[in-house]
């Protein structure tokens, strides 16, 4: 008998046994539809914390390199960091000038100042200083208004641009394109709004202001320490500009050879990295609760498939008087015990469905993702390999005779 | 004569505990090509076991059997699955029918081992089931037929591959008198087709149907005889 008769026949007999036994199946396969429920729940929430970190994280932009003091997440003893010394428009000047793959680039500052329009206040804002290139290098979009112009930023002109934060505190119902806000002391005149973009490990990017860095230094100080913000020229050669960011870097800051950088290129990677850390921890417990429920689901399954083989040792008995071979009967067995464990796998999306609706609508934006689907499935299957061998073997071993005379 | 079964020398012994027990003790024997031979015996004499042995669902412990020109006594499980499939039709006292499928699917059976395409299969299990006279019960289940029914889907099934021989173990031990004589008839009709018929039994009434008959005792051969008065009877209508 050819191999795909044999499944197909072995299919359509396990479907015969199962429908002659819905009840104990179903109970059979509880462990497998727990197991498979728990294993799509866990990464279909996973799926939605990644959509919204993902989401926020392109405010960061993947093809943007920030030249800073200090690396983001740095690990290193504090030692190494303390005496560097700050990063300045001379660094920033220089490399602008021999940078050549970079397709855009600026340079900002940032302090906290509150913010005042009229009689309402806001502590605590964000006000960064940059060029006109700030648009073109992070890649921000405006849902009103404009970005500041090159006159503009040079000329440090007193306009503002305002994050989605601001407009909702200070301009709930009002066009605040033209309003003039206040920046510590300072008057600012509104000239545009800064799309929505969401916050990453609790800090928002949208209680933030940018004004023309020029009048920053101006009203703020120039004592401070500046970001240098680059945009590779080709988003696939990033670890290439990277290089030449840090090689001109050294050579305006004097680095001599063989010392250490005093600076830090980051970008989002350092966000992902620490990020996935944080998930992986969650995704290896997570599996091995599920593993720990299939294991136990993968016993019930075998159970109850040495009780349907004793059971059916008369049937076992028949088949082989008229010419069923070991390896038939072997397959018949493992077949009927997959088919158990793809039925719980199957009843494990169905009830893992509503609930990630229910995520959906109530928790965070997610769907069950295809794959955790051909996963479940394939889980599914392996355990109905795994459990139903030894019952399956053991239905093929049986003598013909004295499985005829079994009652 | 063409020879079917050709039995030499065989013995079986089962280890029972620390003793022996040798159930056959050298029994040869041989059977041509349609004939109609049953094989008598009280329980204990053996008999089983050399229809097991016969049947190809056991093997002797030593000794040779030849069965349709290839010898299966040193077979391994695997080859003697293929002759039961292939030589070998099986009815038994019980009728051993599947429950949850109906009749043509039993009777379909062992085409599905015989790795048979469907379209064959349903065909030639039809023409097995109108032979025995069952055209309007094949999508019966077992449970939706008469004793003498089943036996007769149970009868088909064994026919269906064209087996060298049909080996019946006490076909009519569950059934009435009438249903039992209707049966006998049929393995009659089915003699006088070509198909060669061992029928293990140890009611006289049924073996007096067939054209010879083995006595076994003990495990030995007790008497090999010629059916008499079926012969005469043959040979009368003949």
């Amino acid at each position: 008998m050819n191999f795909f008769l044999e499944i197909k026949e072995s299919f359509a007999i396990a479907l015969r046994a199962i429908t002659a036994n819905k009840l104990r199946s179903v109970l059979a396969a509880l462990g497998i539809i727990i197991g498979i429920t728990a294993v799509t729940i866990m990464q279909t929430a996973i799926e939605g914390i990644n959509r919204a970190f993902n989401k926020s994280i392109e405010a960061v932009g993947a093809d943007v390199l920030y030249v800073q003091k200090f690396e983001w997440f740095g690990k290193e003893d504090w030692n190494v960091y303390k005496n560097r010394k700050d990063i300045t428009l001379a660094n920033f000047n220089f490399i602008q000038r021999n940078i050549q793959s970079s397709s855009a680039m600026c340079p900002s500052v940032g302090s906290q100042r509150s913010l005042k329009y009229g009689d309402l206040d806001l502590e605590n804002v964000f006000v960064i200083g940059s060029t006109d290139e700030y648009q073109a290098t992070i890649g921000v979009n405006m849902s009103e208004g404009r970005f500041m112009t090159r006159r503009e930023s040079d000329g440090g002109y007193p306009v503002v641009m305002i994050g989605a934060d601001i407009k909702k505190a200070f301009f709930e119902n009002v066009n605040p394109i033209g309003k003039i806000i206040k920046i510590g002391n300072y008057s600012f005149r509104v000239i545009g709004v800064v799309e929505k973009q969401g916050s990453l490990l609790g800090m928002s990017f949208d209680n933030r202001v940018i004004i023309p860095i020029d009048l920053f230094f101006k009203l703020f100080g120039t004592k401070r320490s500046l970001s240098i913000n680059i945009k590779a020229a080709d988003m696939h050669n990033l670890d290439e500009t990277k290089e030449e960011v840090a090689s001109l870097m050294r050579k305006t800051r004097k680095i001599p050879y063989g010392g250490r950088d005093d600076f830090g290129i980051n970008q989002q990677e350092a966000f992902k990295s620490t990020y996935e850390s944080l998930t992986g921890l969650i995704k290896v417990i997570g599996t091995m609760i599920t593993m720990l429920a299939l294991i136990v689901g993968s016993i019930g399954i075998a159970n109850i498939m040495f009780v349907t083989v004793k059971e059916r040792t008369k049937e076992i008995g028949i088949r082989k008087a008229i010419g069923a071979k070991r390896r038939t009967i072997l397959m018949q067995f493992l077949i009927e015990s997959v088919t158990i464990c793809l039925l719980g796998g199957v009843i494990g999306l169905l009830i893992s469905l509503p609930i990630s609706l229910i995520i959906n609508a109530f928790v965070l934006p997610t769907a069950i993702p295809l794959w955790i689907v051909a996963l479940a499935i394939f889980i599914s299957a392996f355990f109905g390999v795994l459990s139903g061998f030894f019952p399956a073997f053991q239905a093929s071993k049986m003598d013909p005779v004295d499985a005829l005379r079994y009652e | 004569m063409e020879t079917v079964i050709d039995l030499k020398d065989i013995t079986k012994t089962y280890v029972m505990g620390m003793e022996d027990l040798t159930v056959l003790k050298g029994v040869s024997l041989t059977i041509n090509r349609n004939e109609y031979v049953a094989i008598m015996g009280p329980s204990g004499s053996g008999k089983s076991t050399l229809m097991n042995i016969i049947g190809c669902l056991d093997t002797p412990t030593s000794g040779e059997y030849i069965l349709s020109g290839q010898n299966v006594s040193d077979m391994d499980d695997q080859e003697l699955a293929e002759v039961r499939n292939k030589e070998i039709g099986f009815v038994f006292q019980t009728f051993n029918l599947l429950a949850r499928i109906d009749a043509l699917h039993n009777v379909e059976l062992p085409l599905v081992y015989s790795g048979m395409n469907k379209s064959d299969r349903i065909e030639k299990a039809e023409n097995a089931l109108i032979n025995v006279g069952l055209e309007d019960r094949m999508t019966h289940k077992p449970n939706e037929l008469s004793g003498g029914q089943r036996q007769r889907v149970a009868i088909a099934r064994a026919l269906v591959n064209n087996p060298a021989i049909i080996l019946a173990d006490e076909p009519t031990g569950n059934l009435d008198t009438k249903t039992g004589e209707e049966i006998m008839i049929l393995f009659e009709t089915l003699h006088a087709k070509g198909n060669t018929i061992i029928l293990v039994t140890h009611e006289e009434d049924i073996a007096k149907h067939a054209h010879r008959i083995i006595k076994i005792r003990d495990g030995e051969i007790e008497s090999d005889m010629p059916n008499a008065n079926k012969i005469k009877k043959t040979e009368v209508t003949a």
